[in-house]
């Protein structure tokens, strides 16, 4: 009997106290939280020309455009933009017409313009565009990203594909020197959205007398 | 008179699966976060829906304050010192060690070559009060580059393959950010990314 005794084990309470964890977790979270930043920042590739002359194209080089492939964004003060659609009519000011920045604006500009041949060809580059995302977004889709880069640049450069070619539109910028640079970023960004390959930031102060005088008289500033 | 008798209560709350939750959040916090690059002038960048992201390694940072002060510098302390040797030795700064340790903690260059040896003799906590006055300049020397485009170039001598990187603040005038955009292209430094914020807004639409 006295042996069963002695063999009795005590029962320990086995459970630790995990308060003091907690605490010091909750410390390091804090810290974490505030000392880091979750989200990577997000970059716009933008490629100038040369500054120097010698690199670039000559004139002949130069491809030429249709005047109705053309669209001219002025960015001024005060988040305003003009655009002229088209080459400008320097006799004309009117040619010069005030829009917005983002989906109502420039967005709809770029969407509803008609060029010669009678095609909005930024709305057709926009719809495959949809067609080729949602075909790449599919359930059990097997296009790979290096597919889709491929079919994105033939779409750019307008070939449809149903074997369509349709024209593509070159957008000069012109921020203005009140502009801010918000503003060229959504300028840029509307070029994105729009699917444009073809953009060139162009510098207010080397513009010809014509332009200059044409803007002035439009009221752009 | 019958004693009302308190039960004494075990209050005991079990805190494991607590713990279990914030171990869980610490190693989700742990392992996406990264650390914010300590910038001398806070900056707002815009919105846009461009979804690239800006590589991690081999970047030299521009950034444009609103009042159009220029600051550089790159994670790479390495590349960083090597930058400063080649701009000291052009322009004929000497710098002790005391000055050179703190150049190699702050994040960005601010002062010019010639406030370069004041600045760097300054306490830390004078040194991050005292950049938010400075900027590099974008004025040519004598007909020449500008020290802005001499530490570009020094970045480029020091790392090959280093990539710029402009985050400029929403409210900068497109006249700053086109004299320093003009000054890359004048060096045939003529890609660069711009650092935006993403606009899911827009993107959804």
């Amino acid at each position: 009997m006295a042996k069963k005794n002695l063999s009795k084990q005590k029962k320990m309470d086995t459970r630790v106290n995990f308060t003091p964890m907690v605490d010091m977790m909750m410390l390091l979270i804090t810290f974490f939280m505030l000392c880091t930043t979750l989200a990577k920042p997000q970059a716009m590739q933008l490629t100038m020309p040369s500054n120097d002359d010698t690199k670039n194209l000559n004139e002949e080089q130069k491809q030429v455009t249709k005047a109705s492939h053309t669209i001219t964004l002025y960015l001024g003060s005060n988040d305003k933009v003009w655009y002229i659609a088209g080459l400008p009519n320097y006799d004309d000011p009117s040619c010069v017409k005030e829009t917005t920045y983002g989906k109502d604006g420039i967005e709809k500009v770029l969407n509803e313009h008609t060029t010669e041949e009678g095609i909005n060809p930024i709305a057709k580059i926009k719809m495959a565009k949809k067609e080729l995302d949602a075909k790449k977004n599919e359930y059990n889709s097997k296009m790979t990203d290096e597919q889709y880069q491929e079919a994105l640049k033939k779409l750019k450069k307008g070939e449809l594909p149903n074997g369509e070619k349709v024209p593509t539109m070159t957008v000069i910028i012109r921020p203005l020197n009140t502009a801010t640079y918000e503003n060229m970023v959504a300028a840029l960004d509307e070029m994105l959205i729009s699917n444009v390959d073809k953009y060139v930031i162009d510098n207010v102060d080397k513009m010809s007398d014509d332009d200059k005088a044409l803007i002035q008289k439009a009221g752009v500033k | 008179m019958a004693k009302i008798k308190i039960q004494k209560k075990d209050i005991w709350i079990d805190m494991t699966p607590m713990s279990d939750v914030m171990t869980l959040l610490l190693c989700f916090f742990m392992l996406t976060s990264t650390f914010l690059t300590p910038e001398p002038v806070q900056v707002t960048a815009p919105n846009s829906v461009s979804e690239l992201k800006i590589p991690e390694q081999d970047v030299l940072n521009i950034l444009v304050t609103p009042e159009g002060r220029v600051y550089c510098g790159t994670e790479n302390k390495n590349n960083m010192q090597a930058m400063l040797d080649i701009m000291t030795d052009k322009f004929g700064v000497q710098l002790n060690p005391n000055q050179i340790k703190h150049f190699r903690e702050d994040a960005m260059v601010g002062a010019s070559m010639s406030q370069m040896a004041a600045y760097l003799n300054l306490e830390p906590e004078k040194m991050a009060e005292e950049v938010q006055k400075l900027g590099l300049p974008l004025d040519s020397i004598k007909g020449g580059k500008s020290e802005f485009q001499e530490w570009v170039s020094a970045a480029r001598e020091a790392n090959p393959d280093i990539k710029l990187a402009i985050k400029c603040d929403s409210k900068t005038p497109y006249a700053s950010i086109k004299k320093l955009m003009s000054e890359l292209q004048d060096m045939n430094e003529n890609r660069f990314q711009l650092i935006t914020n993403l606009d899911v807004k827009r993107l959804n639409d």
